[in-house]
């Protein structure tokens, strides 16, 4: 029965649902359909109860709990992995493509010879390897990547691209894996820190105007503000508004930024990548303005105008004013 | 101190139609523009304004071609001392590992305190170049840097990690350091900053000069082969809404308000 790596990403004592995902994903990997025996690895400091309760997903638990790995440090990951890999030989490991995942998978690769297929929204076994799909050129364009071979691939799984469906129900074996004496992180913690409170609170907003890169200048943020304000909607943007320091980052949602559940969303000049849209939860009524027929956010949003945002949007006050009866 | 930053020529799509091309594996380039790759603008930035307050010498590198040469222009107008172009027909083809394997080979003839590469590229944004550099190199890496700061031999690094954190760390020297967008502010390049910079020394490498294995590199030592590429199935996408400009918006208003957004 072909063996199936999962590391598991945790912070703060919570499994994070990449974990799940992925143990799902694992199990479509099979020979010709055949079953899989599906491990989980959990890296950390006092994880031990953490792993234990991932039983009912994995047929195997491995569990390197030390001080020493108190702060994740993708280098003594992926020393702890490669040890790992070369005792279990697993067909494939599979890492979520998350900040840490990518931290750690390419030095694995690199310490394990093994091919790297990074950040797949799709994975399948093949008959002589394995093959997946990942998007290129700003989601714009999908790729299918394979490498050949009998075992020893690795992933990074795009988290949300992968059902988790119901956990199998098996009845995981704990193993509690000693962490070598010589591991040294080669990083010294100093200290980890949560974005500070901003002046706003986007992540309780029922209406959100948000704006991209396609905005072009700090003073056009004008009209964005004024139809918010006409709407009585927040405002909200994408990571480059707030790399140009336009916005400070407490306005800024997705993947590194700030999760929201609006009822309506609105994008405007916004491409739609998926660390953007990775950051809206509760399936909001999306509306998208975008000059760019092809740009990745008319396929999430529901409604969309292709057009000149400059055009769009003093039009579209204009409109919202003369319904509501106000200046 | 002295820097080593890893720069790469993306073509922007950001607003252009991607077509597949012939053979089905690329896209077509031909009308797009070309730019350097987002991540590593703020590396060459962060490269150059620590050599300033520290003293040294930064060295621009690209794998590529001679167009590619354009980025590193634009790195020694920003600032770099040197550039090398990595460039020979057996790199052609390379996959990730290829490219860390190329770099790699060159940079172990050159000494350095400080790796940087940009933390994804934006056309095939793998992020997996920088950690496969420093473990070929045998150095220490931290990735999506958003703050960097050097003193006596160690190189303070505020990264994001999980859970929307972000986390301090102190590495000792040499090390390798992946720029997240947004780290600092990179600085305007003027066409007559790009023309004056071409005095400063620009030297091209092939696979002899670094002494890599021709056959290790290219198609022969990908690890993982683009078997196609396709556009996005469509899916459920967005009612794209027809009209001229105030019909859209009026229709537009109308679904707003059933959603409650007006
Ligand atoms: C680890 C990591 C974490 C990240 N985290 C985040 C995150 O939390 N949040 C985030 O947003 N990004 C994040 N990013 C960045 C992300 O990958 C994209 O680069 C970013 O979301 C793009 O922002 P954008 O859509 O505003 O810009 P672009 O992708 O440049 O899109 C601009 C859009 O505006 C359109 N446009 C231009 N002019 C006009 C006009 N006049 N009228 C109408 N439309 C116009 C263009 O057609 C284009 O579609 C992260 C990246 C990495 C690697
Ligand atoms: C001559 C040539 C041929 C290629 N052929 C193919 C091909 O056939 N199939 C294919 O899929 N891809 C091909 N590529 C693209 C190549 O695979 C990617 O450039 C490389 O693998 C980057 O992968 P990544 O997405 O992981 O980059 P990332 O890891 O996302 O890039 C991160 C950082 O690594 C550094 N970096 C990346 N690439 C380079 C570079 N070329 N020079 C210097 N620094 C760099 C930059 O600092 C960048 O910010 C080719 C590139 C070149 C130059």
């Amino acid at each position: 029965m072909r063996k199936i790596l999962v590391l598991v990403e945790h912070s703060g004592g919570v499994v994070d649902d990449s974990a799940y995902e992925l143990a799902a994903a694992a199990r479509n990997l099979g020979e010709a359909g055949g079953d899989v025996s599906v491990g989980g690895v959990v890296l950390g400091n006092d994880v031990t109860d953490l792993a234990a309760g991932l039983g009912a997903w994995f047929e195997n638990v491995y569990v390197f709990d030390s001080p020493r790995l108190q702060v994740p440090d993708g280098v003594a990951g992926a020393e702890l992995l490669a040890g790992l890999i070369e005792q279990e030989q697993p067909f494939a490991t599979l890492i979520p493509h998350t900040n840490t995942g990518m931290d750690l998978a390419p030095a694995l690769a690199v310490r394990a010879g093994s091919p790297l297929f990074a950040d797949c929204i799709a994975l399948e076994t093949t008959p002589d390897g394995l093959s997946g799909v990942r998007t290129r050129y700003g989601g714009k364009v999908h790729a299918r990547i394979s490498a050949t071979g009998d075992g020893g691939f690795m992933a990074t799984m795009r988290p949300g691209s992968f059902d988790t469906g119901e956990a199998p129900g098996s009845d995981g074996a704990l193993h509690t894996m000693e962490v070598p004496g010589d591991l040294a992180p080669q990083r010294r913690f100093v200290e980890t820190v949560a974005p500070e409170p901003g002046a706003v609170d986007i992540s309780q907003a029922e209406v959100l105007v948000a704006v991209g890169r396609g905005i072009d200048e700090e003073e056009h943020l004008e009209i964005i503000r004024s139809l918010a304000d006409v709407m009585g909607a927040d405002i909200a943007c994408t990571r480059p508004v707030v790399d140009k320091g336009w916005l400070s980052k407490s306005y800024q949602i997705g993947t590194s930024g700030v999760s929201v559940k609006p009822k309506v969303y609105i994008a405007i000049g916004i491409s739609g990548s998926y660390q953007h849209i990775g950051g809206i939860k509760g399936a909001p009524y999306i509306a998208a303005i975008n000059k760019d027929p092809a740009a990745p956010i008319f396929g999430v949003a529901d409604v969309g105008i292709v057009g000149d945002l400059f055009d769009i949007v003093p039009l579209l006050e204009q409109q919202i004013r003369e319904v509501k009866g106000v200046g | 101190m002295d820097i080593i930053v890893c720069v790469k020529r993306v073509p922007d799509v950001a607003e252009a139609e991607v077509d597949i091309d012939s053979s089905g594996r690329g896209i077509q380039l031909g009308t797009l523009g070309y730019v350097i790759n987002e991540w590593d603008n703020f590396a060459v930035e962060a490269a150059v304004s620590l050599v300033e307050e520290h003293g040294g010498k930064v060295t621009a590198i690209t794998v590529g071609g001679e167009d590619d040469e354009d980025v590193l222009r634009r790195a020694l107008a920003m600032g770099a001392d040197e550039a090398l172009c990595l460039t020979d027909p057996a790199f052609d083809g390379s996959d990730s590992f290829g490219i860390a394997n190329i770099l790699s080979k060159a940079i172990a003839d050159i000494p350095y305190d400080l790796v940087l590469t940009g933390a994804v590229s934006g056309d095939v944004g793998g992020g997996r170049v920088g950690p496969m550099l420093a473990a070929m190199a045998g150095i220490p890496h931290v990735c999506l840097a958003t703050e960097l700061s050097v003193d006596a031999g160690t190189a303070r690094v505020r990264h994001e990690v999980e859970g929307g954190l972000e986390r301090v760390v102190e590495l000792d020297l040499p090390a390798l350091v992946t720029v997240q967008t947004g780290m600092n502010e990179p600085r305007y390049v003027s066409v007559l900053g790009i023309r004056k910079a071409r005095r400063k020394p620009l030297t091209a490498a092939g696979a002899a000069e670094i002494g890599i294995a021709p056959d290790s590199v290219g198609p022969a030592g990908t690890r993982v082969t683009v078997e196609e590429m396709f556009l996005p199935p469509k899916g459920e996408a967005a009612e794209i809404l027809q009209g001229d400009d105030e019909d859209t918006v009026a229709a537009l208003v109308e679904r707003l308000r059933q959603q409650g957004g007006v």
